[in-house]
């Protein structure tokens, strides 16, 4: 009887789990970077309708986070300010100038100026802002350097992992209350080294890792 | 002196006809019948029977699919279920499906270590059958997560959640007990198929057929070498299916004995679900190999005396689960426990008694006829008591999950669950896609194994005149 499969299909299973290993790295290598919000959501940096720059109005000028963003230690929303709180400054300050214009007629009108959102997480997901920056997490850890930002951009993964880290191993994390707007000032060179571990006990810091928590 | 011995008339011994054992062969069939004849039905001009048989099952099964994808597209809402009934039909199936598989694995892997050598009549179809069953049963549990793209969630794979599956839940457990299960199994039925492939390979007519089968036969020769490796591992396997017979059903039990609801928290759970199983897979075998081995007449092969061992499994199964149900009843009075008791009494008396009483009829009494030989020895008979036994233990599952669910601790919270036509048609499915698996195997593999029921043939005992024992004087 004839050979049925010719001499060199008997290399061929060795030759199979060559590539299916080869194949099977190549995807886990690639999903695992390509798939997560390390690379989808890092970087992410929509063109907003007015050229607000962070660093400018942190950096140069000073102006503190709360300024803007009032509600942040009450609610659970860190809120977008009118364009009335820009005009606070701006109806003497560069108040012809043409970059604004977006933010005078929405003042004039009452229609609010259609910001693009950059951070947000699903809407299976609750995250309250006011239960975490008055226990001392900045705003840093969630929004990077913004006071170096010209135009926001997204700076952290935000992933689940990106939570869990956190609420795992909440200590290092912790800073004064007062220091928690303060995005240039560095814990680790300003703190002791247990600093962290008795704050987190002082103030009964105590992030759950029930899926309910944030999965409500 | 013996050169006396060898030149005297030959004297048989006689053995008296009543303790002559039944051959597991009928007709003293040569090793070339054999081959050609079970060959033969996965060879030739597809049967009248057959398509007569596959075109509904294969209606069926897209029914089950175009289900099966209306409830992943629009969500598990299209079934009936509710609170507090959160399991229902989905369950009821699982565990339905996976309790038929054991048969096979008992038959190819304890009553081979037994040397219950009529198994080998029946093992190959068991076997295709254990796998096909868990394929159906598998799709339920998958199914009824819901967001069904999200099922890898079971698995302990990295991820950037940072999550981990729950070890402490049964429910993983499963996972690890099916997959397991199945791997084992297809590994075990595969393998055992492979001197079979290779002789469809060499029979084959076609280039097409060659190729296929001589693909999946991995250039067996059928060396000494081949079939000492093969032994070999054939032992191994069965060595490991063996605990999984054990191990995999009472780890779906679990999945209602761990929890804390009246009705399922009950230690008696793991043997009896086991014992539930064994009966269940047997009830399955039975209505497969009836019709099977008249249809593709192998009734020499598959002898009344194979019909009438697996009646007695049956019978045996079926007393230990009614032992179950009246020492369930005995414990929930017996602990004094108010709510274990009320679950059971509502079992028995309550708005699902319809339900117990369908499976105290079908799975204990129905199977004591099997005391009588006429029963045993009546294909008919043995078939209809099957499909007896089959319903009966789909009411069994239905019976612990749905009525122990509907009324547990606070009566404001009661119900009563009624299916829809996507929980019916889904179940009913399922059918289709076992029946078709089932008949694509049967008319494309050895529903036989060949090799091994030659060796159980009178020929191959060296010992008998047949197999060329010398007669001798006495």
């Amino acid at each position: 009887m004839a050979n049925i499969f010719p001499r060199w299909s008997n290399r061929l299973p060795l030759l199979v789990i060559i590539g299916l290993f080869l194949v099977g790295t190549a995807a886990i290598a690639g999903i695992w970077y390509y798939f997560t919000p390390k690379y989808t959501r890092v970087g992410y940096q929509p063109v907003q309708p007015v050229p607000f720059s962070h660093a400018v109005h942190v950096d140069q000028i000073g102006l503190d986070c709360r300024y803007c963003h009032s509600a942040v230690e009450k609610s659970w929303y860190s809120n977008i300010p009118t364009a009335s709180t820009c005009m606070n400054c701006h109806n003497q300050v560069l108040k012809d100038d043409p970059r604004l214009a977006a933010i005078r007629e929405s003042a004039a009108t009452g229609i609010p100026v259609p910001w693009v959102q950059v951070h947000k997480v699903p809407d299976y997901v609750y995250f309250n802002h006011s239960v975490h920056v008055n226990r001392g997490i900045s705003c840093v850890h969630c929004h990077g350097e913004i006071n170096k930002m010209d135009e926001v951009y997204h700076a952290k993964p935000l992933s689940m992992t990106f939570c869990l880290d956190c609420h795992r191993n909440p200590a290092p994390n912790l800073r004064p209350p007062e220091k928690v707007t303060d995005l240039a000032w560095n814990p680790h060179q300003h703190l002791p080294k247990d600093w962290g571990e008795k704050a987190k006990k002082d103030w009964k810091v105590n992030a759950s890792q029930n899926c309910s928590a944030c999965h409500r | 002196m013996a050169e006396q011995l060898v030149r005297s008339v030959p004297v048989i011994p006689h053995t008296p006809a009543e303790l002559e054992r039944q051959p597991l062969i009928l007709n003293q069939r040569p090793f070339g019948w054999l081959s050609d004849h079970i060959a033969g039905v996965a060879e030739g001009k597809t049967p009248r029977w057959w398509w007569i048989a596959f075109v509904p099952s294969f209606v069926i099964m897209v029914v089950c699919l175009s289900c099966v994808t209306y409830l992943i597209s629009t969500g598990v809402g299209v079934w009936g279920l509710m609170i507090p009934v959160g399991w229902a039909w989905d369950i009821t199936n699982f565990v339905f499906w996976i309790g038929i598989g054991h048969a096979g694995t008992l038959i190819s892997a304890i009553l081979f270590l037994l040397r219950q050598r009529w198994r080998t009549s029946i093992n190959r179809a068991a076997e295709a059958m254990t796998i096909f069953a868990v394929i159906c049963a598998g799709l339920f549990p998958l199914i009824h997560i819901g967001r069904v793209w999200l099922g890898w969630w079971l698995l302990p794979l990295p991820n950037a959640n940072s999550i981990w599956p729950q070890f402490r839940s049964p429910l993983l457990w499963d996972v690890f007990a099916v997959s397991t299960y199945f791997t084992v199994s297809l590994l075990f039925w595969y393998m055992g198929l492979i001197p079979d492939l290779a002789t469809m390979r060499d029979r084959a007519t076609t280039k097409i057929r060659q190729f296929l089968y001589g693909l999946f036969a991995l250039g067996w020769t059928g060396s000494n070498r081949h079939w000492s490796n093969y032994e070999k591992a054939y032992l191994l396997l069965a060595g490991l299916s063996t605990p999984l017979v054990l191990s995999v059903h009472s780890i779906v039990s679990f999945d209602f004995a761990v929890s804390q609801v009246p009705g399922w928290h009950t230690t008696i759970f793991p043997p009896y679900f086991v014992a539930g199983a064994i009966f269940s897979g047997f009830g399955m075998v039975l209505s497969l190999m009836i019709p099977l081995r008249s249809w593709a007449h192998l009734e020499e092969i598959v002898t009344i005396r194979h019909i009438e061992l697996m009646c007695k499994v049956v019978m045996a199964t079926g007393s230990i689960v009614g032992y179950a149900y009246a020492m369930e009843f005995f414990i929930a009075w017996y602990s004094g426990n108010p709510y274990e008791l009320y679950a059971f009494k509502n079992r028995a008396f309550g708005p699902y008694a319809w339900a117990y009483w369908i499976m105290v009829g079908c799975n204990v009494i129905s199977p004591q006829i099997f005391w009588w030989k006429w029963a045993r020895t009546n294909p008919w008979f043995v078939f209809i008591i099957s499909i007896f036994v089959n319903i009966g233990m789909w009411f069994e599952r239905f019976v612990i999950i749905v009525t122990s669910l509907h009324r547990d601790y606070m009566p404001s919270n009661w119900g009563y669950f009624k299916p829809t036509w996507v929980d019916i048609w889904t179940f009913i499915g399922t059918f289709g896609l076992f029946m078709t698996l089932f008949l694509l195997f049967a008319r494309f593999l050895p529903v036989i194994a060949i090799s091994e029921v030659k060796g159980v043939t009178p020929q191959a005992d060296p010992h008998h005149p047949l197999g060329g024992a010398k007669p001798h004087h006495h």
